[in-house]
């Protein structure tokens, strides 16, 4: 056993989540309205707004089920309200998340109006809220611990020295049982065959090969002449990362020296291989795939940043860590770790793996985040073609 | 002794400046990670923090190696000691 032990609320599927949310979760971009009020007359809930739900279909609104029943679902929520124009979709929610054993409530607005439902669902929240409030942490082992990982506004300074202490993090835990997840499918061109030699089967690497041709299929079908700055981006470009194939050798240094992952996720697909490090496939999109993330069940999130992205989420608490010196001095209030003393050769990638992992265990046991602390929390579902 | 650049391979053609203010026209000084070996070169543009210096000349077409992989193609002969970035380097991809 290692000595890492964190303190979180064990659910009643036994899973473990390092925040208590009660949560308002509209089924569709009719319902936040009635979302947002019932999270401002109860105290302690917090409402998820989004744009979506609506006309969906195939495996566009698959995807869109299997996000929000998965966020509501993920352990750092306690309990859920659930608000929808209709019934029927609106039950389908309740009932995917009440699978977890979760209390979660589902209300529909047809036929009762928005100011009937707020009060009903309201009344609701206030008994989730109080009953969830007086919910206890408890000491749990390290492999208790899903820990997602994606990296945003990257410049060469990640690659050199936040990427790798995320990795350092992740050969450091993988062998005590955490369960782990990478993904970023596009930031991986020109790194795809190297990613690929790291699947501990091969199957899993034909699988991983499979996902990576689907979506570059996806770019080179709606590519102009380039990819109009988005890859790499503007802030890539500033902060010294010229090329797609030298972001995606950065990248990868999230998934360390040794660990080998074990299998192929598709988008907000909940790991069910055991322990050990997932790909998913998602956009590289930081809101994106971190609430894919969350979706899947990952309840803390480790963002090493280059020119200071200020990525949160509503639900899954996102640690920021950057090593660039000037990132550090003029964005310190979004940044939770600086290493940038890796670039002053003033301590050892062994070194900075320990402090993350400190850093991320005070997390875990109830410190907010410079994101929290700010109020990021940026829910953003991934789309994967028009509604009809 | 200050580090200037660190390459993150031996066979690496770049490194990456990790201070604000190289001086052209002076020697600076890189750290191999691979090797944990000290190097130095002549710079000769006024690299910004982050951006890569060439550590031999670079022929055009010539393939650019970090991590000691490829990650892209010189558009331009670069001179040791030089800038490398969007205006000399491209993807081979996309």
């Amino acid at each position: 056993m290692s000595d890492y032990e964190f303190r979180g609320y064990r659910r009643s599927n036994g899973r473990v989540g390092i925040r208590n949310h009660v949560i308002i979760l509209p089924l569709d971009d009719l319902s936040n309205a009635a979302a947002e009020a019932v999270a401002h007359n109860i105290k302690g809930t917090m409402a998820l707004p989004h744009a979506y739900g609506r006309l969906q279909f195939g495996e566009d609104l698959e995807l869109f089920f299997r996000t929000l029943i998965g966020t509501g679902s993920n352990p750092n929520v306690a309990a859920c309200v659930v608000i929808g124009i209709e019934p029927g979709w609106t039950n389908r929610v309740v009932d995917g998340i009440a699978a977890t054993g979760k209390p979660v409530a589902g209300f529909a607005i047809e036929g009762h109006g928005d100011l009937n439902t707020i009060a009903a669902a309201s009344r609701r929240a206030k008994e989730f809220v109080q009953w969830a409030t007086e919910l206890a942490r408890e000491t749990c082992p390290i492999n208790d611990l899903w820990v997602s990982v994606k990296c945003g506004e990257s410049d060469t300074t990640s690659g050199l020295a936040s990427c790798p202490t995320v990795g350092n993090l992740i050969d450091k835990l993988d062998p005590l049982g955490a369960t782990t997840c990478f993904g970023e499918t596009t930031e991986l061109t020109g790194a795809e065959l190297v990613c690929a030699e790291r699947a501990a089967t091969k199957d899993v690497s034909r699988k991983f090969m499979e996902t990576f041709q689907a979506y570059q299929d996806i770019v080179n079908r709606h590519k102009t002449n380039d990819l109009s700055e988005s890859q790499p981006t503007k802030g890539n470009i500033a902060g010294g990362l010229t090329t797609i194939e030298e972001k995606a050798f950065g990248n990868l240094q999230k998934i360390g020296r040794t660990t080998k992952f074990i299998d192929v996720l598709k988008p907000a697909e909940a790991p069910a291989k055991g322990p050990g490090l997932y790909f998913m496939d998602t956009s590289s999109a930081a809101a994106e795939c971190i609430t894919l993330q969350a979706a899947a069940g990952f309840v803390v999130h480790l963002f090493p940043t280059g020119q200071g992205n200020i990525i949160g989420n509503p639900i899954e608490p996102v640690i920021k860590l950057t090593a660039n010196p000037k990132t550090a001095r003029t964005m310190s209030e979004h940044i939770d770790l600086d290493v940038s003393g890796l670039l002053r050769r003033q301590m050892t990638l062994h070194v900075a793996g320990g402090f993350l992992i400190e850093v991320m265990l005070r997390t875990c046991n109830g410190r907010l985040t410079a994101a929290e602390a700010l109020g990021h929390r940026e829910f953003v579902f991934t789309k994967l073609y028009p509604s009809a | 002794m200050a580090t200037h650049y660190i390459v993150h391979d031996k066979a690496d053609s770049v490194g990456v400046v990790v201070v604000e203010d190289m001086q052209p026209g002076t020697d600076v000084t890189g750290w191999i990670m691979e090797t944990d070996e000290t190097t130095t070169i002549l710079a000769l543009d006024a690299v910004p923090l982050g951006h890569k210096i060439a550590l031999r000349d670079v022929k055009t077409e010539e393939t650019i190696l970090k991590y000691g992989h490829d990650v892209g193609r010189a558009i331009a002969d670069i001179p040791a000691g030089r800038h490398v970035h969007t205006h000399n380097l491209k993807t081979k991809r996309w």
